[in-house]
């Protein structure tokens, strides 16, 4: 750079660095080989040791069932008391909100921090990103990690709870886990459920960044046949698009997904109030969607929770408030 | 263009600039920011330049800027058919703002509504397009001309004051304090007063005007009334702001993308609501600015000379300094911090009309209202229906734009 205000220049890179990370993982997460399944020798129903996990980062190897677990990703934390293993879990990350009663502590898996992490003694890391050097770190301590990436389909989903499951010795659990979310997605996607034609926008924060299709969250509603308003955008800007107000607009969505409910404060109301926003077809028609900004950005069970909220609103779209499209 | 080479005299009558103003221009290109050593030099070269336009204000007749070799220093005033330029450059803009975007409304469908509304008659649009014309893209249009007229302006004044062609808006925290403020309000909100996105504004206005008072007050403490301690403290007092910002990021990484936007530049979603909080801090900081341009023109004379004609030196920077701060950090409040305008526009304009402020300071602000405008425009349509944040394309044009007027001047001065 040849400009020399300080901030942008060098003493921000590490906040860019930081927010460019976020979004290469969020990018190139899902693109990991994933494995197809649990180790053969997972076969009993509550798992047998030693196994070996083929996982996003590799083979992991775990000699015996593992009682000190840490995760410090929010969406494995789901996953791991999904599966039963909540009672193995000795800590989680400051995001994990959920369940309540999961140990949080102020471990980040931002910016994780292998000592910390270390001096909870874990007998397994699970995390879905490998920043900071986390798997080679801890790899030199002889902890194993179980990288959980980003899922950029539910298939992915029902891989990573069947890994977790394996992980933990909770084999079975994590088979009906998965079961149950096949049924209750199939039921809530029912052709009967399907409403080919309408349209609608996910919002990720008030500035209009939205998801495209190619997403998780964007593979989700399509099960739905809605049509996504963002996918206009990915080829200039990727998945995760900022659109411009004026084509959110003209788009005139059917439905509006607020995904920034809890972040930044968003709500029906103050959508309503946004400059131009009442004339929009979500808006008129009180199809303005609050959701849960947490169940939203995560890819674990609680999905089938976000599928039907979603499902539920979509259901009561009169088909009079779609026009001829 | 009526610039002096570096190795004629000084184009005015009286000894050369005295030490004080030259060692003002001096260290902060070389301390700040380092790993620039052509920088420097630009510095030294423009500064003589200064001088030369400063001449023919200060001096008032024709004959004192006139040299004895023939040259003649452009008179340092604003002539009409500059502003006349400058100005239809702006309406230019303005249409072309809105006219593009990315919902699809013709032109011809645009300049009829446009016409429809100054008539009163009544719209030929449908509601949506309405909408669309006057509550998303009319302020936004309004907004990037405010906001670039601003950057522009206190770029221009901000060079004026410190007699440095590097010193733009930013040079004394405003950024950075910004950055803070826009940080703490959404990362989960300030002790007492709660947080948000909604919070952001105020918070940003804050943050950058308590940097500039941190800075004014610890430049004085350690260095009296030189210009060079108060950008050196600047850079101190930016520097903290930045860690602390970076520190309550990492602790609130679920938020990195609300304060990202906005580190970026970002006019998306604004309305008129928000010109309509900064326009009383941009309107009053802008005129007084303004009404200080042939001051500034005297300051370059050099502290004494300026200090025996009359003008309190210390009172004129600092009011110019606290009016462009105030109209710098409104504008940046709601349009996050889009940066080279400040340091491009102004630049370009004195490669034109020369480098007195009587001309240059209003003459910015109307070039740099144009290319906010024109930058929005590119950012709102490059990747359409997406956004591009503005701060990439000014750097991106501005950038390559910078060096090349640097280059242009510079081979005129050799």
């Amino acid at each position: 750079m040849f400009r020399p205000r300080p901030p942008i220049g060098a003493a921000r890179l590490p906040l860019l660095a930081a927010a460019l990370a976020v979004a290469l993982t969020a990018a190139c997460g899902g693109s990991e080989p994933t494995s197809s399944a649990p180790s053969p020798s997972a076969s009993a129903g509550a798992g047998s040791f030693p196994v070996t996990i083929k996982a996003a980062n590799g083979p992991v190897t775990l000699d015996s069932r593992p009682a000190k677990i840490v995760s410090l990703s929010p969406t494995a934390t789901e996953m791991l008391y999904a599966v039963g293993a909540g009672e193995q879990v000795s800590a989680v990350d400051d995001q994990s909100n959920h369940p309540a009663t999961a140990p949080k502590t102020t471990l980040s898996g931002f910016k994780p921090n292998v000592e910390a992490i270390a001096a909870e003694e874990p007998d397994l890391v699970v995390a879905s990103d490998d920043t900071n050097g986390l798997v080679a770190g801890l790899g030199k301590l002889k902890v194993p990690v179980l990288l959980t990436p980003a899922a950029k389909d539910l298939d992915d989903s029902y891989t990573q709870i069947e890994q977790v499951g394996a992980a933990t010795g909770h084999v079975a659990e994590a088979a009906a886990v998965v079961a149950r979310m096949r049924k209750d997605i199939a039921d809530l996607t029912a052709e009967s459920a399907r409403r080919p034609g309408l349209t609608y926008y996910h919002e990720l924060d008030p500035k209009l960044y939205s998801a495209t299709s190619r997403t998780f969250i964007g593979s989700v509603y399509s099960l739905l046949g809605l049509t996504n308003i963002a996918d206009k955008a990915q080829a200039g800007a990727g998945d995760y698009p900022q659109l411009s107000a004026e084509y959110v607009l003209s788009a005139d969505p059917d439905l509006i997904f607020l995904a920034d409910t809890r972040c930044c404060q968003q709500s029906a109301e103050t959508v309503a109030k946004r400059p131009g926003w009442s004339k929009v077809t979500a808006v008129r028609t009180g199809n303005v969607v609050n959701l849960d900004d947490d169940i939203a950005s995560r890819w674990g069970p609680r999905v089938v929770d976000f599928l039907r909220t979603v499902s539920e609103r979509v259901s009561k779209v009169s088909p009079a408030a779609s026009p001829s499209r | 263009m009526a610039l002096t080479r570096p190795g004629s005299p000084p184009e005015r009558p009286g000894p050369p600039a005295p030490a004080g103003a030259a060692g003002a221009a001096g260290p902060p290109a070389a301390a700040g920011h380092s790993g620039m050593a052509g920088q420097s030099g630009a510095a030294g070269t423009a500064g003589a330049t200064g001088t030369a336009g400063a001449a023919g204000t200060a001096g008032a007749t024709g004959t004192a800027g006139a040299t004895g070799r023939g040259r003649v220093v452009r008179p340092a005033r604003l002539r009409p058919t500059w502003l006349a330029a400058a100005l239809a450059v702006l309406a230019g803009a303005l249409l072309v703002g809105l006219t593009v975007g990315a919902a699809r409304l013709t032109p011809a469908a645009v300049a009829g509504e446009i016409v429809d509304r100054m008539l009163g008659r009544p719209s030929g649009l449908s509601e949506t397009g309405q909408a669309i014309l006057w509550q998303v893209r009319a302020p936004r249009v309004a907004l990037g001309a405010v906001v670039g007229a601003t950057l522009a302006l206190s770029g221009a004044a901000y060079q004026g004051v410190f007699g440095n062609p590097l010193a733009d808006p930013f040079l004394l925290g405003v950024s950075a304090g910004a950055g803070l403020g826009a940080t703490l309000a959404v990362a989960g909100g300030l002790p007492g007063v709660g947080g948000g996105v909604a919070l952001l504004p105020v918070a940003a206005f804050v943050g950058a005007l308590v940097a500039v008072a941190v800075t004014y007050l610890l430049g004085r403490s350690v260095g009296g009334r030189s210009t060079a301690s108060l950008i050196l403290a600047g850079v101190a007092v930016a520097a903290f702001c930045t860690s602390v910002q970076s520190y309550v990021q990492q602790r609130h990484a679920d938020t990195i993308r609300q304060v990202y936007s906005w580190l970026l530049g970002d006019l998306s979603t604004v309305g008129w609501r928000e010109l309509a909080g900064v326009a009383p801090y941009v309107l009053v900081g802008g005129i007084v600015v303004l009404a200080h341009r042939r001051l500034l023109d005297v300051l370059r004379l050099g502290d004494a000379e300026a200090r025996s004609l009359g003008v309190h030196t210390a009172r004129v920077r600092l009011t110019v300094v606290v009016a462009a701060t105030v109209a710098t950090a409104a504008a940046v409040a709601v349009s996050g911090l889009i940066g080279f305008v400040g340091i491009v526009v102004p630049h370009a304009v004195r490669m034109i009309v020369g480098s007195a402020n009587a001309a240059v300071l209003p003459l910015s602000a109307l070039v740099g209202a144009a290319f906010l405008v024109l930058a929005d425009v590119a950012a709102r349509t490059a990747a359409s229906p997406a956004e591009v944040p503005i701060g990439v394309v000014t750097a991106l044009v501005g950038a390559p734009f910078f060096a090349l007027v640097l280059r242009t001047r510079r081979g005129e001065l050799r």
